[in-house]
């Protein structure tokens, strides 16, 4: 075939010390870590119209974020609503993931969480009822409360954090689980903080204009 | 008019038409009446001429669309309107002339179709639009709304098939504010970084009656773009670029769509900095000044992928460092600190992580930059490099006489005959990398094709698009290949029915020559698809679509040839028949180092 060109070939050419990994990042060659993903909860504000959790749900699966759960509700205002989404990626997704919410239309406003936020999920779990006071027993280690009872099943409701959920379905599984429904996490940032106001965080740089390292918020798994 | 939030229309009109022998008479009158009253008062008096009265509010001079059924009121509007529209034949060719419009004015194109087959037929350029984020606003027919979701006849979910490849699109469900809907959706495609926008017009709607003219064409206030960077940043990048020993500016597509060129320019001769281009970024920077690299990448310069792969610091601008560009990551500018300036946040650090994050217009950016450095980078050491590795990587090639036609002989012809403000469309594969290697861009909107979604066949819809955009003394020239001319040749038809003067000339190797290329360096040999045992005659072709056809065979008759096609004042379409066996160098492999480019094929 022709079409050659002229010139050194590739082995004859001067090669950079540097690498990146795959995240696009600049890192010592002898060091080739990839970097560790982080769970973190993300609320967006967006308009209460008709094909929003479309939209959110659609940009996920499209470009592969690593999606947890995704819940969505009625605000304090009537036109508005509330997605939580608890993703796990390495730090480079999560922004990405805040980018690309926020370029929704419909979208208000994106936050991601601090680890101290109030996050909680609700589940009803179904038991065989064989021993329905030990199961009233673990419900009330819980918190949770027995919302039906028949002779052959009794159904708990627990509200909590991940981890509680998670615990309380492996003290349940003594019994003989039936059925789960979780609702996926919701989440409120506390005291007077909104929960998804707008930032745009801008990184930081030292007086000779190197950059920084960008501030990353510590492992939040609570 | 009034319509329920399901926008149950054409229930409610029957309703109110029901006259009732006991004491719908006067009641009907006074309807009558009022009506009447509305229509004196405003021109607009059904949904679909609010649709085309939002179009002509924002000054579209030109649609490109296929009529059908559930489009036909916007076309009914559409025949008092000044709007010029076009007739292709094929609606795929509509969105590719629509986009290809929008690239060349910098305004968003406008493309038509019916619901259904029309809608999705405008996909495939809808997609390549969103790719390209070409301005674009697509306006499809719907069923009737109370049809929609019972799979009707030519229903498709349009808007949930076109969401994931626009940058908005809607369903429009009431006739009072349908127009403020096309209002939004051309402010959407034009605002920010650009993109295809489309609205879903069900018929009953387009066809109800309103007297609400659409008002001013604006974007949501949920949408905001950030015009000015963030001064530290660019203070921090200013410091950056002063100490650099080996920088480079990376000119992408947003140089163009952001009409930044001149700024860049400026930047980037005022501080001697060497330019490296992307694809979509050809024409931001005169390839002729001895600044110019030109174009990196998979098929890019071998001095480019050089100059890439070893600066110290890189302002790449408008740019989403897209595969084609980058190779693998982990050898994209190993040593380069990278100030990335754009206009939209979620590209910064997406694929390559930016030390110096600029979000912001591209040509506002670089007029903060130009302001904070205050000094020069010291690089002659690293612009003699440059010059030296264009020394040694020529895009020279030979053409010994006992071999068929070389390709970019015929690219260079074609650029040495035309002006420098020619516009170029192509298709997509072996020709169109020769017409990025081997024609020589120096004005920015010169350069149409299809970059991030790679379609076949965009060259010759974009072409009529282009030519409407275009000034007079622009000629157009529209470089295809065989393989990707064979997919939307029929829109030389429009081309012929407009009279628009377009050059068309086919670097024919009997091939899908880029499969055929790699299917010899990947898959040994074995053309499995790729070859052709019978192919048309394209300059008869032409001649049968009332074209001007020609043909090339040999070298001397490629000037005289190119200068007749040029003359004829029409479309023309010349056959260019090409070494089967040309391929296309420099390469850099699928996720490869660029700068260990292959020169050859026992390069790779």
């Amino acid at each position: 075939m022709t079409g050659g060109l002229e010139g050194p070939p590739p082995e004859e050419r001067p090669r950079p010390a540097g690498r990146r990994n795959s995240q696009g990042i600049r890192i010592d060659p002898e060091v080739e870590a990839e970097p560790d993903t982080r769970r973190t909860v993300i609320s967006a504000l967006v308009k209460h119209e008709p094909g929003v959790l479309a939209d959110v749900s659609g940009l996920f699966s499209r470009r592969q974020f690593n999606i947890e759960s995704l819940t969505v509700g009625p605000t304090e205002d009537d036109e508005r609503a509330r997605i939580t989404l608890v993703i796990e990626e390495p730090e480079p997704g999560i922004e990405q993931a805040k980018k690309q919410l926020r370029k929704l239309v419909p979208v208000i406003s994106v936050r991601e969480l601090e680890p101290d936020a109030m996050r909680r999920e609700l589940m009803l779990i179904k038991v065989n009822a064989t021993r329905p006071d030990r199961v009233a027993a673990v419900a009330e280690m819980y918190g949770g409360q027995t919302v039906d009872a028949t002779p052959e099943t009794a159904t708990v409701q627990i509200t909590g954090s991940r981890q509680k959920i998670e615990a309380a379905i492996e003290t349940f599984s003594q019994f003989g689980i039936r059925e789960i429904s979780r609702t996926g996490t919701t989440a409120l940032a506390r005291g007077v903080e909104d929960t998804a106001a707008r930032e745009r965080p801008t990184p930081t740089y030292a007086e000779d204009g190197t950059p920084t390292s960008p501030q990353t918020t510590p492992s939040d798994d609570d | 008019m009034a319509h329920d939030s399901a926008g149950r229309t054409p229930m409610s009109e029957r309703a109110a038409s029901v006259t009732s022998p006991d004491d719908g008479e006067p009641h009907d009158e006074r309807e009558a009446h009022e009506y009447e009253e509305r229509a004196t008062a405003s021109p607009v008096t059904t949904g679909a001429e609010a649709v085309i009265r939002a179009l002509e509010n924002v000054g579209v001079e030109y649609a490109f669309g296929v009529q059908g059924g559930a489009i036909m009121p916007v076309y009914d509007a559409l025949y008092h309107s000044d709007i010029e529209h076009v007739t292709m034949a094929h609606e795929q060719g509509a969105s590719h002339a629509a986009d290809a419009y929008g690239i060349v004015a910098g305004e968003p194109g406008v493309c038509l179709a019916t619901s259904g087959p029309g809608a999705t037929n405008l996909v495939t350029g809808i997609a390549d639009a969103d790719m390209d984020s070409d301005p674009m606003i697509a306006l499809t027919g719907q069923v009737p709304t109370g049809m929609v979701g019972n799979d009707a006849f030519q229903e498709t979910d349009t808007t949930g098939v076109t969401k994931p490849v626009t940058k908005a699109n809607t369903f429009s469900s009431n006739p009072d504010t349908v127009g403020d809907d096309v209002g939004e959706a051309f402010a959407l495609a034009n605002t920010g970084r650009p993109g295809p926008t489309l609205v879903d017009l069900p018929k009953d709607v387009t066809l109800a009656e309103t007297d609400s003219q659409p008002g001013p064409a604006r974007v949501p206030d949920t949408y905001e773009v950030q015009e000015r960077a963030d001064d530290d940043v660019v203070r921090a990048a200013a410091r950056r670029i002063e100490a650099a020993e080996r920088p480079i500016m990376l000119l992408g597509g947003g140089v163009i769509k952001g009409d930044a060129h001149e700024e860049c320019r400026a930047f980037a001769i005022d501080h001697e900095i060497p330019v490296v281009t992307t694809m979509p970024g050809l024409g931001a920077f005169p390839e002729d000044h001895e600044l110019a690299m030109e174009m990196a990448g998979m098929h890019g310069t071998g001095y480019a992928n050089m100059a890439i792969t070893h600066c110290d610091t890189m302002v790449a601008v408008g740019t989403r460092f897209d595969d084609r560009l980058t190779g693998g990551i982990e050898t994209f500018a190993p040593d380069a600190e990278i100030i990335h300036v754009d206009i939209d946040p979620a590209e910064i650090s997406k694929n390559i992580h930016a030390e110096y994050p600029l979000v912001g217009d591209a040509a506002t950016v670089l007029e903060q930059l130009a302001e904070a450095v205050t000094e020069s980078p010291k690089a002659t050491k690293w612009r003699a490099q440059c010059q030296q590795w264009k020394s040694e990587y020529p895009m020279a090639y030979q053409t010994p006489e006992d071999e068929p036609l070389k390709p970019e002989f015929v690219v260079e012809a074609l650029d040495a005959a035309t002006s420098d403000r020619a516009i170029v469309t192509t298709g997509v594969g072996q020709h169109q990398m020769w017409a990025c290697q081997y024609w020589t861009f120096t004005e920015p909107r010169t350069w149409v094709s299809s970059h991030g979604l790679g379609t076949m066949g965009y060259g010759m819809p974009a072409a009529v698009g282009a030519r409407l955009a275009a000034d007079d003394d622009q000629e157009v020239i529209c470089i295809e290949g065989d393989g990707s001319f064979l997919m939307t040749l029929q829109e030389l038809a429009v081309a012929v029915r407009e009279h628009l003067d377009i050059t068309v000339v086919v670097l024919n190797n009997e091939y899908i020559g880029m499969v055929r290329q790699w299917q010899d360096a990947f898959f040994d040999g074995r053309h499995s698809a790729s070859e052709y045992h019978w192919c048309p005659e394209f300059d008869t072709l032409a001649e049968a679509f009332g074209a001007k056809g020609f043909r090339i065979d040999e070298y001397d008759e490629v000037a005289e040839t190119i200068e007749a096609a040029l003359a004829y004042d029409g479309p023309s379409v010349i056959d260019a028949h090409i070494d089967p066996r040309a391929n296309v160098y420099p390469m850099v492999p699928s996720g490869g180092d660029n700068g260990q480019f292959a020169l050859s094929e026992d390069q790779l």
